[in-house]
């Protein structure tokens, strides 16, 4: 992970082949199998230790997605959060405990589906690889918060203008090739999650029913003017 | 005035006799596929009894059906906003443990075992894992064990009884049972609807049967635990719900769904009732004692001039009216009052009537005299082994008078019909019973015909369904056996 080449196809290549299977993968997948487009819940097949892998791990997950969300998207405030000590300390030890659930809950479905034959039954292969990626990720994040300190600034300002430098088609690999070699990991290994995303049960966090908040109680549909449309988009014609 | 139009059901207890063919016509056709096998989406229960899933009517456990909060009407089992917060680990979902776990035998040991000293079995193996398994519990597991311990004792609809109504039911000598068939209500204000943070499920606009879209459910599991009557099952193997359909490809060929075509008894009618459905949220609001008026107040006269306009003009099609006006559910639910909707104080308002059983008549033993209790031929209602209490619990919501009705009526057409054909009972007193039990001669003839010589086309009223235009009607349906959507067809793989 440390020539050159090597740098520039992982850091400025694999973004681009794992952004464009992603968007391609998910918006076909949602068009040619729309039936495949959920998670395949066991609850009801194993219901004793569901509970504590299946909430710990997405709350934990949800909430880290969101601190690196804002680290990408409002470094500047991120940093001057940090620029008094306790506050930083707060956001430090918040975000550790949310990885530490995230990877307790990792951990505690897999040894679930592994325990129980019921469980096992509906477990694919894809499931397997994608769950070991996402322990690998969680684990090398907690190894990069404890061992190189104070992440939740130098994410800001070095990470976050790489992600940028991505996003806005420059890539810029400067801020990772002195990276160690966990951190290099993390970044290479999220990737492959993003590429890897379309093909997994993970699609489901694409279709997370918000839209349940402001939707009407019952809905009806009628004959010929198909699938009823979910607020605001209102087909003409339709009643209810 | 908002109306619209809904297949209904009326099933009449009285002539169950809980033979499940209902259950086995409606396995074979739609759920024997894998994740399915576990799914009755008919079947027969005994009552007094637990059910199938055990104790479904419990909603302190099950948290299905409204429940009224601050004058509004709630989900028991979410709200708008837990419903986005439990929606990894839904608190109130039933688990196959609740239903049973399918299982099949090891038939091929029966050939292939080595020579021994005993005989070879077939080992049951359990279609989820393909191991073996012992057998604990099944769908019908309470089959016909009225008054046992393990399961009648068990029964929710019990609460309402004194303990000496209790003990009257379950006192060996009085032992009593009836059966109760269930399929999907297809309810005016359906929870599994209301609770589908998806929106894939839905009603029909024509004809009111609530489905589940299988391309947009998503498996977030929250119809099974809204529904009350427990009657949106999970498929395993798809990750998606999946529920009675009324067998609309067959109601749109003019065929009866195939739990009805297939009953024995003759216990099942389905016809046409129009509603008002802007009147829905106020009555399902009302207190318990007044819902069964309430409901039906929202079922419409299809002969009033005005319902007919209204009709019209809400785009309910003439074909479909003339159907309302020739509907036996119309007649046993609204005219008659001999129907009454299972469990309205769920307020889901279920489109599935039952006609309330008559008990056996009553005998006891004096030494070695078997003499009947009753004086007459027909037993006191009072009196009933099933105590009228129970069956207001089941079919009331809770209001005594309104099975009262439904019971004595049936039992004054009995004592009508008796005075007509044998003559062992004065017409005078016959006259007399139907005058008490609010029914005229003309409505104890016209009860009698629908009951007992009903034809094919008496019970079943199917309305034109007006869907010729539907592509699925091109297709060949034994071609996509055992695939997954109705409405579309495809292998239920999951995966990419």
């Amino acid at each position: 992970m440390t020539s050159p080449t090597m740098n520039l196809l992982l850091f400025a290549m694999l973004p681009y082949v794992a952004l464009f299977v992603f968007f391609l993968g998910t918006i076909m997948r949602y068009r040619k199998a729309p039936f495949t487009y959920s998670s395949l819940s066991s609850q009801f097949l194993e219901n004793n230790q569901h509970f504590w892998g299946l909430t710990a791990l997405h709350y934990g997950i949800f909430a880290i997605l969101m601190g690196h969300l804002m680290g990408l998207l409002i470094p500047r405030q991120v940093l001057l959060w940090n620029s008094r000590p306790l506050r930083l300390y707060v956001l430090e030890i918040f975000s550790l405990a949310f990885a530490l659930m995230a990877l307790v809950g990792f951990v505690g479905v897999i040894e679930r589906r592994i325990r129980y034959p019921k469980a096992r039954t509906v477990t694919t292969p894809a499931d397997w690889i994608v769950e070991s990626m996402l322990i690998l990720q969680a684990a090398a994040g907690i190894y990069v918060a404890i061992f190189y300190p104070w992440g939740t600034s130098w994410y800001s300002t070095s990470a976050a203008p790489y992600l940028h430098s991505i996003f806005l088609f420059r890539p810029d690999i400067s801020y990772l090739v002195t990276m160690p070699l966990i951190v290099k990991f993390h970044v290479v290994n999220g990737w492959l999650i993003v590429g890897f995303f379309p093909f997994t049960r993970l699609v489901h966090a694409l279709v997370a029913p918000l839209p349940y908040l402001w939707r009407k109680p019952q809905l009806v549909r009628w004959y010929g003017i198909g699938i009823l449309p979910v607020w605001p988009r209102r087909a003409s014609g339709v009643r209810d | 005035m908002n109306v619209r139009s809904q297949v209904s059901m009326v099933f009449h207890l009285d002539k169950c006799i809980g033979c499940h063919t209902c259950s086995i016509a409606c396995k074979n056709i739609w759920t024997d596929r894998k994740g399915t096998e576990y799914m009755w989406w008919n079947n027969v229960e005994t009552k007094p009894g637990t059910g199938f899933p055990t104790r479904w009517e419990d909603q302190e456990r099950y948290k299905g059906g409204w429940e009224k909060k601050n004058g509004d009407l709630e989900l028991k089992s979410q709200n708008k906003s837990s419903a986005l917060f439990n929606i990894f680990h839904n608190p109130n979902q039933p688990t196959l443990d609740d239903y049973y776990e399918p299982w099949t035998y090891d038939y091929q040991n029966l050939f292939n075992a080595p020579e021994g000293a005993d005989q070879p079995t077939a080992k049951p193996i359990s279609m989820v894992t393909g191991e073996y398994i012992n057998v604990e519990a099944g769908p019908n597991w309470d089959d016909d064990l009225g008054g046992s311990p393990v399961y009648a004792q068990n029964d929710p609809n019990l609460e309402s009884l004194t303990p000496q109504q209790r003990e009257q039911l379950f006192a060996t000598e009085r032992l009593v049972f009836f059966y109760f068939p269930r399929i999907c209500n297809h309810c005016l204000n359906p929870a599994c609807v209301a609770a589908c943070p998806s929106g894939a499920l839905y009603k029909r606009g024509e004809d009111g049967i609530v489905l589940i879209d299988q391309k947009r459910c998503r498996g977030w599991r929250a119809c099974v635990a809204a529904c009350p009557y427990k009657k949106t099952y999970f498929n395993w193997s798809t990750g998606k719900s999946e529920k009675c359909i009324l067998c609309f490809p067959r109601l749109e060929t003019g065929q009866a769904p195939a739990c009805f075509h297939s009953c024995v008894g003759r216990i099942r009618y389905l016809g046409v009732l129009l509603y008002d459905a802007a009147r829905i949220e106020e009555v399902a609001k009302l207190p318990d004692d007044e819902l069964i008026e309430g409901q039906r107040s929202l079922i419409l006269d299809p002969f009033d001039p005005e319902v007919i306009a209204a009709a019209r003009a809400s785009g309910v099609h003439d074909s479909v009216i003339e159907s309302a006006q020739k509907s036996p559910v119309y007649q046993f639910v609204k005219v008659w009052k001999l129907a009454l909707p299972p469990h309205l104080e769920y307020r889901t308002f279920p489109m599935l009537f039952y006609v309330p059983p008559m008990s056996p008549v009553m005998a006891s033993q004096d030494g070695g005299v078997i003499d009947h209790v009753s004086g007459d031929l027909f037993h006191d209602i009072e009196q009933s082994r099933v105590p009228v209490a129970y069956l207001a619990k089941l079919l009331g919501a809770g209001q005594e008078n309104k099975v009262r009705y439904a019971l004595r009526k049936q039992k004054a057409v009995r004592w009508y019909r008796r005075a007509l054909t044998v003559g062992d009972v004065t017409m005078d007193v016959a006259k007399r019973m139907l005058a008490e039990a609010d029914c005229s001669s003309d409505e104890a003839e016209a009860i009698y015909q629908l009951t007992s010589l009903c034809t094919f086309e008496d019970r079943f009223v199917i309305p034109p369904m007006h869907r010729e235009e539907a592509l699925q009607m091109m297709e060949d349906p034994l071609e996509h056996k055992a695939n997954a959507g109705f409405g579309f067809v495809s292998a239920p793989h999951r995966g990419m």
